[in-house]
């Protein structure tokens, strides 16, 4: 398996020869925001593409055909237009905080951004406390969008952001607790270990049934927290117009509208990395022979694919379901899935307690 | 326990029914041919409207210029919205009579319901439904139409 | 204390907490140009207000100077989905005056178009409600169905919406040759598809939550309220002009009116559904009995009703539509009167969404089947 380590070693000495560590460091910071920032705009502008084009398969369509071979180039042109577009700010806006909201949920989407285990080694952040440092950044997110709606001096947004509110507060603690129980399993809270920890299977089958249960809660309440269908309610459009960025047009527009689409692969990451080992090839136990041709197959397809499917599925629930209402919304995770996450990693810890994971 | 086993069957029940949902859909992003988007203008030539589609009122010419349109006016009555309007002139026939014909046939597309109804009036069923419906045009005064056609003469034999 | 603020349009103070906002003209759920005032708390509606006149063509006047003939296109432009029953309407008023029997092929017909509108009209709504619920893909599903039976009246009479295909006295044209073959064609598919609708939404625990129990209507109050068609009908309200005062040849056909007892969104969505079952059936047991014969009874050309009053009620897609006609003699009417279904339907609005929320607001106001054109004429 080819380690990043080794190319990231080879950067860093070759730096470190003719300079300061201070200049190493600032070198290595502005390379690294250089790589996400490209992988932002590129991720972005595939999974724009791609929803519109799964979305329209799902519904008897084509979706975008003409710019380019299977309108390929679209979302480009997208972006050029949203970039060419008058900011138009609304007149008893709260200047300041409406151009500052936009900045805050880029600013959430990168710092979680950045804690992604993409392959073996190529990781920018790899603290100890990974998991919560992930759960933590994720949410900051939602400052932005409280601050969008209050400021755009628009009763829908108001209502949007309001809604946005207690939404991602409440759903925050049912990803951070099934991801507790996998924790729990792996014995560690930072990525690279719960990778490594997969080496002989993945969670989601050696874990029994309970991890079953987080995975699906994961997903239900990772669905929620971007704010994605069928848990749109912030910007419920056939409520709310277009809910929290009713106001917000061109690149500021375009700033909410990319950080969704990124928190969705940020979403789909973490349930990849934690449930699914990541980059971690799929390896049966000790079966030499099987694993060995696995692990062929490079960890960056690993985890893109793994990243793809969960995509996949959030985008199958979005343009399967009916929205829920806010109340039964909030009642879906304060009577359900909290309970059961609860029980769920009380069960868990008796199985590890007990040595009866695979 | 009775409210527990219904708490998770109700749980169950619940995700039976999205799975129904997601069944639908995903056989339809599994089966490519159901998908009914056209591809127009691509598909032009291929693109037929049915014989009967309203598009647009037109004089029927034939091959030597002649129309069917007598003036009579009964279109411009019947027409529910002032879209016909029929000027008329006098000519001097050959043998010295005077002649009533049309000079010209308005036609305000821009006002037109596409009723049917001048067609059915007209007793020399001299004007008919097209089946054109590409209409759109940059300047709304394209819209009203002259739908005789330079030169034309009434059809002989037709009064 | 604060000063109190007052709501410009209806005079009256708001209490602590509440406040107004403009649901429409525009906006994405009130499908046309309704305004809603509502008075909110939260998401709590306290008052829903409709305001109308964004779309007003005084259709009514102008029937006063058009002739009987040109009246009927008219009525198009009203409730455009449910187009040929209006149609229908008109021309039934207009021959009761005449006192004209129709031919048996004409009334068939005309009822196998009705009941082809009827569905076609149900099948957008289906569409149009799971996409209100956040759902679009319905959209797209009912547009699709949709399509064939457009495709038919395309092909019969030349338009796809604004059909006008009933004069009074009779058709416009004979049907298309293909018309039977390709109205079976639909039907076999349909019957297809339509268990598909109640696999993604009837079941589906989400939209039932979101419709059970939500706008209850009771039968008093729609009678009162006079809520007729399918969301009456969902309050156990038994209105069906179709089985009550039958007319074209709706007396030949054997139907069950969908009634249901809850009155709430769900049963408003149950009631169209199983009519659309109904419609079916009704064109399955007609569309091999069209009777030969003219499709035209024998009319004047210039069509005068003698002097006095005629009313005929009809059932479209959204409930009983009613034209009211006083004649002096002539040959425009003196006076004319729609009766719209929708606009009863939205009177009910704001007794059912008090003390909903916003989310079911836009439940309700689709289940009522809203078209606004037809309420605001
Ligand atoms: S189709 Fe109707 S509206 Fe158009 S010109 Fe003929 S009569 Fe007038
Ligand atoms: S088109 Fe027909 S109805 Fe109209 S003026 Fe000419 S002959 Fe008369």
């Amino acid at each position: 398996m080819y380690d990043f380590k080794s190319l990231t070693d080879s950067i860093h000495t070759s730096l470190s020869a003719g300079l300061s560590p201070i200049m190493v460091t600032i070198i290595e910071f502005v390379i690294i925001a250089f790589a996400f920032m490209i992988l932002f705009t590129l991720l972005g502008l595939i999974l724009v593409y791609a929803e519109r084009k799964i979305c329209a398969f799902f519904q008897l369509r084509l979706g975008p055909m003409r710019v380019g071979k299977w309108g390929m180039a679209q979302t480009a042109a997208d972006a050029v237009k949203l970039i060419f577009k008058e900011p138009l700010v609304t007149k008893n806006a709260d200047k300041f905080l409406f151009n500052l909201a936009p900045f805050i949920i880029i600013l959430s989407t990168f710092l979680a951004l950045g804690a992604m285990p993409f392959a073996k080694g190529l990781h920018a952040l790899d603290f100890d406390i990974g998991v919560l440092y992930l759960t933590a950044v994720s949410s900051i997110g939602v400052i932005g969008i409280l601050i969008a709606g209050w400021s755009s001096d628009n009763k829908y947004s108001l209502i949007g952001a309001m809604r946005s509110g207690a939404q991602v507060v409440s759903y925050e603690l049912s990803v951070g607790l099934s991801l507790l129980t996998v924790v729990v399993l792996a014995g560690s809270l930072q990525f690279s270990e719960i990778i490594a920890s997969q080496e002989a299977g993945w969670w989601i089958f050696r874990g029994h049934i309970p991890a079953l249960i987080a995975f699906v809660i994961f997903m239900i309440a990772g669905t929620a927290e971007t704010t994605r269908g069928p848990f749109d309610l912030p910007e419920a459009e056939s409520e709310l117009t277009a809910g929290f960025h009713t106001e917000y047009s061109g690149l500021k527009f375009a700033f909410f509208f990319l950080a969704e689409f990124v928190n969705m692969f940020i979403i789909a990451g973490i349930g990849a990395t934690v449930f699914l080992g990541g980059w971690m090839p799929f390896h049966i136990g000790n079966w030499e022979g099987f694993n060995r041709v696995m692990d062929f197959i490079p960890p960056l397809f690993w985890f893109f694919g793994k990243v793809t499917f969960l995509i996949f599925l959030m985008m199958w629930f979005k343009w399967t379901f009916p929205r829920l209402r806010i109340d039964q919304l909030l009642r879906l995770e304060w009577k359900y899935l909290l309970p059961i996450n609860l029980v769920n990693i009380l069960v868990m810890a008796f199985i590890v307690l007990k040595g009866w994971q695979f | 326990m009775k409210a527990i086993i219904k708490y998770i069957s109700s749980i169950f029940k619940a995700l039976k029914s999205l799975f129904r949902g997601m069944a639908v859909t995903g056989h339809y992003i599994s089966h490519p041919k159901e998908i009914i988007t056209q591809q127009y203008p691509e598909n032009r030539e291929t693109l037929k409207m049915f014989d009967m589609f309203r598009g647009e009122v037109v004089l029927t010419h034939n091959e030597r210029n002649e129309h069917r349109c007598t003036g009579c006016s009964a279109c411009e009555v019947a027409c529910p919205n002032g879209s016909i309007e029929i000027i008329s002139k006098r000519i001097e026939m050959p043998d010295g009579k005077k002649k009533k014909v049309i000079d010209k046939f308005v036609y305000h597309l821009s006002m037109c319901t596409f009723c049917n109804l001048c067609i059915l009036s007209c007793p020399t069923d001299a004007i008919k439904m097209s089946q054109d419906f590409e209409h759109a045009v940059f300047d709304r005064s394209q819209l009203t139409k002259v739908l005789n056609k330079t030169g034309s003469k009434l059809m002989e034999g037709v009064r | 204390m604060a000063e109190t603020h007052i709501n410009t349009i209806s005079g009256k103070p708001l209490e602590s907490q509440e406040y107004l906002i403009n649901m429409g003209p525009q906006h994405p759920s009130t499908h046309g140009v309704l305004r809603l005032l509502l008075t909110l708390d939260g998401e709590i509606i306290h008052k829903v207000e409709p305001h109308l006149g964004y779309i007003h063509r005084s259709i009514e006047k102008m029937c006063e100077k058009d002739s009987y003939t040109q009246i009927v296109h008219l009525t198009d432009r009203m409730d455009y989905l449910s187009s040929h029953m209006n149609n229908e309407a008109v021309s039934l008023a207009v021959e009761q005056g005449l006192e004209l029997e129709m031919p048996e092929r004409v009334k068939v017909i005309r009822t196998i178009i009705s009941e082809l509108t009827r569905l076609s009209s149900h099948q957008l709504w289906w569409g149009v409600f799971g996409m209100d619920l956040g759902a679009i893909t319905t959209f797209l599903y009912g547009f699709r169905d949709r399509e064939m039976i457009i495709d038919i009246f395309e092909e019969t009479c030349g338009a796809r919406l604004t059909m006008n295909y009933n004069v009074p006295g009779g058709l416009m044209f004979d049907i298309h040759p293909n018309f039977q073959k390709r109205t079976k064609a639909f039907v076999a598919h349909f019957k297809q598809k339509l268990p598909e609708y109640d696999q993604l939404l009837t079941g589906n625990v989400i939209f039932e939550l979101r419709t059970k129990g939500v706008g209850i209507l009771s039968k008093e109050d729609a009678i009162s309220y006079g809520v007729t068609g399918p969301s009456g009908r969902a309050s156990g309200f038994s209105n069906d002009v179709r089985k009550h005062n039958p007319y074209s040849a709706y007396s030949q056909v054997e139907f069950k009116e969908a009634l249901s007892e809850e009155g709430d969104s769900y049963a408003r969505y149950k009631v169209r559904i199983q009519e659309m079952w109904e419609s079916l059936s009704i064109i399955e047991q007609l569309i091999d009995n069209i009777p030969e014969g003219d499709y035209k009874a024998k009319t004047k050309a210039v069509i005068k009703l003698p002097k006095g009053e005629y009313y005929q009620k009809v059932e479209t897609a959204r409930g009983e539509f009613g034209v009211y006609i006083i004649s002096e003699g002539g040959k425009s009417p003196y006076r004319l009167k729609f009766r719209s279904p929708g606009f009863s339907n939205l009177s009910a609005l704001d007794h059912m969404a008090k003390g909903a929320k916003i989310g079911d607001l836009v439940v309700i106001m689709s289940t009522l089947d809203l078209v606004i054109p037809d309420i605001d004429r």
